[in-house]
């Protein structure tokens, strides 16, 4: 596959719109404008944009409590992002959700989970409806090196080549459980490698490096498109910050060693590198996705709660 | 009408509607070639194939799971979970995901989702093998729970189960699996939240879930022949409950004796308890009184175990045990 000029940029776009959003979500937490927490997606955005440029409208997309970033890249609203961040009405989700359960099915965003790996199975089940409606259409789900730790993660290893389904685990190496380093909870060097005792293909790539996901991602899509089943695909990324906005934990221990392999200023070397964009352009796209994000959250600050009346809808259907 | 054992009415009431709805799944352990280890889905993967009866490996999680992945993509499925001790290894996806993934999203989703799980109480399994587990589950918003006490009632429940758009569990009872019933020819459902009255009576309320509802007919009637006036209901689920049946049997009697084969503390019969006392306290002539399991793991040996499972005798006597009782 090849990516279009327009496709690197609108990544470009989406990775600073993420990188925006979280940075105004830390300090909205901070004003204390919404409560509970929120878990950064930043130093990850070209894991999010790599695979989703892969993906089509009709393919899902399903990612944890830090899946923002994946939200965004999978075209969902940051309005209604912003709006549900800070509980309101307008949110993607009512309200009802906040920070750790978004959702946005009609980009093909089957939501944010709080139960760290609960998702890989659901997951799991959507790859299987789709091989049957037999459209082609594929599953990506986002999950971090800490839920790879848990058993329905070998569950839905183990189902989904046997069953050769269309899905891809993206495995979010970031090097942190929240306080508890890879190094202290894994037995294996890379991830990927679990691939080996299920019979699939394991893939490491830099998850800072947005060519080398999209490449990986690629190929994965492609074979689970063909009918080839499913990939295992980790991407190495460095925590740069706390676990959450209230979690403690390594805060800014890698703050140096991160700031060297941001992936957005890295991502604009190479499309200027590539004559993708020139200088002018980028910033003109920066701007226009802090514009994006600035707008998001006037919106959100202006939306009204939502009713009380809203407690009981949406419990059955 | 045609004549059918409670575990055949399960398996016609999922073929009939595996044959109006295509795109029904059942998934789960031996359900497929096998029929199941109780052979409720025996047939099914002959009629509709192994792409939709499908033979999972041993991952209660993942069944379920996956059972939710495809209820939100437009498929409703059927899990079987061989045992309701097993729901515990299916706790996140039961509690945590489908009853919850609609209210939380907003409304974006429904979740057709229908866990099957037999109760295997007073079969000499052991403890692991023998729990009545709903209580937990009724605890849980979002998520309905049925209890069929005869096969008339079983197809009816698990065709309403299969065609909600809302996650439920069915909890089988192993134990009535080879009772007989009358089923109509002609395709009838049974809505959830609505109990029926089994038995009309004057003297005592009895509320029976399950296992407990054959016993308890034949304690009415054994309290018949002593003069005291039973009124059995058996509500058919405990999510949603219908207690406006039961408060208005026990504004007509005074007395209330709930029955279930579920341990006694935090079970339903304290809920149910509890919601007659907020409602009708002035119609009751005394405490309501609980038939349940005593708080002890389940006994494998039989002689153990008979003294664990509530019997007719045993309600009998909570039915004789009212001061003012007229017998
Ligand atoms: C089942 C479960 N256990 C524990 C938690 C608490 N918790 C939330 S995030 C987290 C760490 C997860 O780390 P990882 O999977 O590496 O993802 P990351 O947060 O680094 O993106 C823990 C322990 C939870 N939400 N769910």
């Amino acid at each position: 596959m090849t990516l279009s000029d327009e496709q690197q940029i609108e990544a470009l776009r989406r990775m600073w719109q993420i990188r925006f959003f979280e940075e105004a979500a830390i300090r909205l937490y901070g004003e204390g404008r919404y409560r509970g927490s929120t878990h950064p997606y930043i130093a990850q955005e070209a894991t999010a944009l790599g695979v989703c440029a892969t993906l089509r409208p009709t393919d899902q997309v399903l990612a944890t409590y830090r899946g923002h970033g994946a939200a965004i890249a999978k075209g969902a609203d940051p309005r209604g992002m912003m709006a549900e961040l800070l509980g309101k009405a307008t949110g993607m989700c009512k309200g009802k959700g906040g920070s750790m359960h978004m959702s946005q099915t009609d980009v093909g965003f089957l939501g944010c989970n709080a139960i760290v790996a609960g998702h890989i199975p659901i997951a799991g089940g959507v790859a299987l409806a789709q091989k049957l409606d037999d459209t082609g259409a594929v599953t990506a789900v986002f999950f971090g090196d800490g839920a790879s730790c848990e058993g329905v993660f070998y569950e839905t290893l183990n189902m989904a080549t046997l069953w050769k389904l269309p899905l891809l685990f993206v495995v979010e190496n970031n090097e942190y459980a929240i306080s508890t380093h890879v190094s202290e909870s894994i037995s294996v060097p890379n991830i990927s490698m679990r691939a080996q005792g299920f019979g699939l293909p394991g893939v490491t790539v830099d998850g800072r490096d947005f060519y080398a996901v999209y490449d990986a991602a690629g190929e994965a899509v492609a074979r689970a498109r063909r009918g080839d089943g499913p990939t295992l695909l980790e991407a190495k990324t460095v925590r740069w910050g706390r676990h959450s906005a209230v979690a403690a934990g390594p805060a800014g221990a890698n703050i140096d060693k991160w700031k060297l392999t941001d992936p957005i200023p890295r991502f604009k070397q190479e499309l200027l590198q590539r004559g993708v964009v020139s200088e002018a352009q980028i910033s003109d796209i920066e701007r226009d996705a802090k514009a994006t994000i600035d707008d998001a959250v006037a919106f959100a600050i202006e939306s009204p709660y939502p009713e009380l009346s809203e407690l009981q809808t949406d419990m059955y259907a | 009408m045609h004549e059918l054992t409670y575990a055949q009415a399960i398996n016609e009431g999922i073929r009939e509607e595996m044959r109006r709805n295509q795109k029904i799944m059942v998934l789960g352990e031996d359900v497929g070639k096998y029929g199941g280890v109780f052979g409720v889905t025996r047939g099914l993967f002959d009629e509709f194939g192994g792409e939709r009866v499908r033979d999972c490996p041993l991952n209660e999680a993942a069944i379920v799971s996956f059972a939710i992945g495809l209820a939100i993509q437009g498929r409703p499925a059927i899990a079987e979970l061989e045992f309701m001790d097993f729901t515990t290894f299916a706790m996140d996806p039961i509690t945590n995901q489908a009853p919850k993934l609609r209210y939380f999203w907003g409304g974006q989703v429904s979740v057709p989702l229908t866990v099957r799980t037999p109760i295997a109480a007073g079969l000499g399994f052991g403890t692991q093998h023998s729990q009545s587990l709903e209580a937990w589950l009724i605890h849980v918003p979002g998520l309905k729970v049925a209890m069929p006490s005869n096969a008339y009632d079983a197809k009816g429940l698990i065709k309403s189960a299969i065609r909600d758009p809302n996650p439920v569990v069915f909890a089988e009872s192993i134990g009535l699996y080879a009772t007989k019933g009358q089923i109509p020819d002609e395709d009838y459902t049974i809505p959830f939240g609505k109990a029926e009255i089994k038995r009309k009576g004057d003297d005592v309320t009895l509320v029976a879930l399950g296992l407990l509802v054959p016993k308890a007919l034949k304690a009415a009637e054994e309290l018949a022949g002593r003069g005291v006036d039973v009124e059995v209901i058996d509500p058919r689920t405990v999510a949603p409950l219908d207690i406006e049946t039961i408060i208005a049997s026990v504004k007509k009697t005074g007395r209330l004796v709930i029955a279930h084969v579920a341990s006694k503390t935090g079970g339903i019969g304290a809920e149910i308890a509890q919601q007659v006392v907020e409602r009708a306290f002035d119609s009751l002539d005394g405490p309501p009184v609980r038939v349940a399991a005593p708080d002890v793991p389940i006994a494998a040996s039989a002689q153990l175990e008979s003294a664990i499972i509530p019997d007719v005798a045993d309600i009998v006597k909570a039915c004789l045990s009212f001061r003012n009782a007229r017998a």
